[in-house]
């Protein structure tokens, strides 16, 4: 039976009344976000820039879950290297398929 | 007989084997989801012409589906920090939010589904209607996935409390996470399909 | 039976551990043990039989088809009248029939057969008592991953026994033919698939941790047998390069189920009709997601293989593996490069020459790490004291044939070289020579290595020779006339294997060389069927170590006890210190500490 329960994570109680801060302005932040893209699509900009202004917004959004909610920001190095590399091969699976077949060639 | 480094840290790595688990497991799920959305690039990009989201789906309900949804992740991690605070009765406040949060998503998408239908609008009608309900009927099944571990840790699940809190509070943390990427994957989804 | 001894055992981090039912507590019950088991030694012989048996269906499926490319159009023997109207009217096969065996032969094979032995058999078996661990990291997950295995390969199975049969649009189902092919044989066929990448993934997540976490005290990175590095490596792949082949799963169980047009193009006309489907779809999109999986899972079937074969190896030249860090590098380069060459199948589908050279040059680089590998095992031998038994002939066999395979598949990554061996029987000759003369071998030799550690008793030597003399013989009399019939210009999938085209006539006969090749292989393999089970009761009876091996699975009792080890091992040098000068004896093995 554990009764050291210090050892259990990296985190002490008194880490987590700073961390729940955290969450609570993250959580605002968010909202924010959510606003400002639903208002930004309003706009009806032009698709190319329409995209990237909601996929960076997206993106900041998805950040903050990740490095806050998901404390991502104080991880160990091998929870990085396995991110950095589902990162590469999950930009590759993006990327390259739309470059190798994308000029509508094949598309009615 | 019983497995090392289930709870204690291994020193060279620094973790619980459960975390890495999880991890794993969500580096899997991102290859899932972007596989998806290269499927969604590629027909878009392929398609003569591609109707903008708000002209077909439902953007109020779906952006109070978004904040429904963020507040889940965040209920959740407060639950997890009840926890680490040694306050099982928040613990299981928060932790019952997460859960009737997601079900209020689940409800909300249901809604939105019918309501297709019973314009006539179906996966088959055409591609931006096909990959619509195939992303987030997708995602709907990991909500439903993620409530059902977390009804889990509310309920029967949480004797672990009393046995070996550590485990539980790291297993709350582990289920954290996944629900926090499902909640991830919306952000996403949400412009994607409902905002372009 | 299963006492453990709790000598030295202090319990790591008290706590209650799940509902696993301790051994040491009380006997469990014979469901709990051998059906519902936990322990990855018992997990890994479920994973081992269910996949040799899927591999001799797999086969037999094929023994079929050779009969109707030898002998187009004749009834078949015995077996013919057996069939079925709907499969082979008067016992003369169907194409539809021939498409099915076609579709499931390399399905099973790959997805029932090869891998589940390989990573599910070998990685769980071996793997654990190899790094010094009491189990895999999560013993319930190893068992979900068994059992959902087990049912996608039912539901595989029982797709023959549908209105209309098993899926006919090849292993790789490219749409639009497998959407539009009426029969329902397909959508069982992506079922399966979901719950066996399903089975996949909870098991490579579960290697990885294992591997990373449970490796024993002094077992640094690189003092890891070559064995793990390629568990390792491949269960990345497995973890990453799956996904997408589920997500297409699901856009095409939609295009059957559903309605939609992920892979339809608009102006689809099939039986002179137009396909009421919305259109717009892209059949290019399921090619791109399923060889973004199935690249990598060549090398999900290679590597596990190189793994054993280095083991094996080592063990009888009695030396340590030449070059070990530069295999381990290489083994990591190879995983890493397999994820970004995939379009080398796809050479023919019409894309752009810069993405055909992205590709062909990234498939030229992959083929280095390839040869690094094979060559630092081939002069692994150089100097050695070889022992030639079993397990090592199977080893050394291995080596020439994944010679043959990997250099034949050069001119396929070229692009402009593939322009004619595109789809013909080229195409089979080089994989199956990677993988059955080269994989399956070297599974059948770690079978024959391993065997003792698992039950204690040896297998008959003079019968694993049979096997393999005969194994290596058919297998080049089946494969090695391919490569003519595909520089011919003969086509793959052909139900009469081209007898109805002019230019292939003067490549028919070798259709008959190739049938009885496969026919006397499967004779070959009595020996190998008989040994195994004949063995397991009386076959000679070993200590914990009859190969006289450095790893540390060799410090286990033959077979190990529930948890492993009556003392947690410790590693105090690396794998393969064999004939080191001035030792007492010709191998210091990895766990005794002098």
């Amino acid at each position: 039976m554990t009764s050291d329960h210090a050892a259990m994570t990296s985190d002490h109680a008194v880490d987590i009344d700073k961390h729940v801060r955290v969450y609570i302005t993250v959580f605002v932040a968010l909202m924010i976000l959510t606003i400002v893209t639903v208002a930004i699509s309003r706009l009806h900009l032009s698709v190319p820039i329409a995209v990237t202004v909601a996929l960076l917004v997206a993106i900041i959004k998805g950040s903050l879950v990740a490095c806050y909610f998901m404390h991502l920001i104080s991880e160990k190095k091998l929870i990085y290297a396995v991110l950095t590399l589902t990162a590469f091969f999950f930009a590759a699976l993006l990327a390259l398929p739309v470059f190798t077949h994308s000029n509508g060639y094949w598309i009615e | 007989m019983e497995i090392p480094y289930t709870v204690e840290l291994r020193r060279d790595t620094g973790l619980n084997n459960g975390k890495i688990g999880i991890w794993l497991f969500l580096a899997s799920e991102v290859m899932l989801f972007g596989a998806l959305f290269a499927s969604y690039i590629l027909i878009r990009t392929g398609a003569p012409s591609w109707p903008r989201g708000d002209t077909i789906l439902d953007v109020p309900l779906a952006t109070f589906n978004t904040i429904v949804l963020i507040g889940s992740s965040v209920t959740m991690v407060m639950a997890w920090a009840s926890l680490m605070r040694r306050r099982f009765g928040t613990y299981r406040i928060y932790m019952g939010a997460t859960i009737l949060l997601g079900f209020v998503f689940l409800v909300v998408k249901y809604f939105e589904y019918t309501h297709k239908f019973h314009d006539g609008l179906f996966p088959s009608s055409n591609n931006f209607l096909a990959i619509y309900f195939t992303l987030t009927g997708l995602h709907m099944l990991h909500v439903f996935g993620g409530m059902v571990v977390n009804a889990y840790f509310w309920g029967p699940g949480a004797k672990l409390w009393k046995t070996n809190p550590a485990w539980f509070t790291n297993r709350v943390e582990h289920s954290g996470l996944f629900w926090h990427f499902v909640d991830l994957v919306w952000i996403f989804l949400f412009p994607t399909l409902y905002l372009l | 039976m299963d006492n453990v001894t709790t000598a030295g055992h202090a319990p790591v981090g008290a706590h209650a551990h799940g509902t696993h039912a301790h051994a040491d507590h009380h006997e469990q019950s014979f469901v709990t043990k051998w059906i519902f088991s936990q322990d990855h030694k018992v997990i890994g012989i479920q994973y081992t039989i269910t996949a040799l048996l899927f591999l001799l269906f797999g086969f037999g499926l094929m023994a079929l088809m050779r009969y109707q490319l030898a002998f187009p159009m004749q009834p078949i023997p015995v077996i013919g009248s057996l069939l079925g109207a709907a499969n082979a009217p008067g016992g003369i096969m169907l194409p539809e029939f021939y498409n099915q065996l076609g579709a499931m032969h390399g399905t099973i094979m790959v997805f029932l057969g090869v891998v589940p032995l390989a990573v599910g058999g070998f990685g769980n078996y071996v793997m654990p008592l190899m790094i010094g661990a009491p189990d895999m990291a999560f013993p319930k997950l190893n068992m979900a991953s068994y059992w959902v295995y087990f049912v996608g390969g039912v539901v595989m199975l029982a797709s023959f026994f549908i209105p209309g049969g098993a899926a006919q649009s090849g292993w790789t189902s490219y749409p639009p033919l497998s959407v539009i092919t009426a029969t329902e044989g397909q959508t069982w066929w992506l079922v399966g698939m979901v719950f066996l990448i399903t089975s996949s993934l909870l098991g490579s997540m579960n290697f990885i941790v294992t591997i990373v976490q449970l490796r024993a005290k002094g077992l640094g990175w690189f003092r890891l047998p070559f064995f793990v590095w390629a568990q390792f490596v491949t269960s990345f792949l497995l973890l990453l390069a799956f996904p997408p082949l589920e997500a297409a799963g699901v856009l095409q169980l939609m295009d059957k189920v559903a309605g939609t047009s992920f892979f339809l193009p608009s102006g689809l006309v099939v039986g002179n009709r137009a396909l009421e489907v919305s259109g717009g779809g892209n059949a290019l999109l399921w090619q791109h997601l399923f060889w973004f999986l199935a690249h990598p899972e060549v090398y999900v079937l290679i590597l596990p293989a190189m793994g054993i074969v280095a083991e094996i190896i080592a063990n009888n030249t009695r030396k340590p593996l030449w070059g070990y860090r530069v295999l381990i590098y290489a083994i990591i380069f190879l995983g890493f490069m397999s994820f970004i060459v995939w379009a080398h199948h796809m050479f023919m589908t019409g894309m752009g020459t810069a993405m055909a050279a992205f590709f062909q040059t990234t498939t030229m680089i992959i083929s280095i790490p390839s040869v690094v590998i094979l060559t630092a095992l081939v002069i692994s031998l150089w100097g050695g004291s070889i022992r030639f038994n079993t397990p090592m002939l199977f080893a050394l066999g291995f080596l020439p044939m994944f010679g043959i395979g990997g250099l034949t598949g050069l001119p396929l990554g070229l692009n402009v070289a593939d322009i004619p061996l595109h789809d013909t029987y080229y195409v089979i000759a080089h994989f199956h020579y990677v993988v059955a003369p080269g994989t399956i071998f070297a599974l059948f030799a770690g079978v024959y290595y391993w065997f003792p550690k698992a039950t204690g008793r040896k297998m008959n030597e003079t019968l694993g020779k049979i096997h393999f003399a005969g194994s290596f013989v058919c297998m080049n009399v089946i494969f090695m006339p391919m490569f003519l019939l595909g520089l011919a210009g003969v086509s793959r999938r052909l139900f009469d294997a081209g007898a109805a085209y002019d230019f292939a006539q003067p490549t028919l006969h070798w259709n008959v060389v190739s049938s009885w090749g496969a026919w006397i292989l499967a004779i070959f393999q009595i020996p190998f069927i008989f040994n195994f089970f004949w063995s397991i009761w009386k076959g000679e009876k070993v200590g914990d170590n009859p190969w006289e091996a450095t790893t540390i699975e060799w410090a286990a009792p033959s077979p190990p006890p529930h948890g492993n080890f009556t003392v947690a091992p410790e590693a105090y040098r690396g794998p393969y210190e064999y004939s080191v000068p001035g030792a007492a004896k010709d191998f210091s093995p990895q766990y005794e500490a002098s």
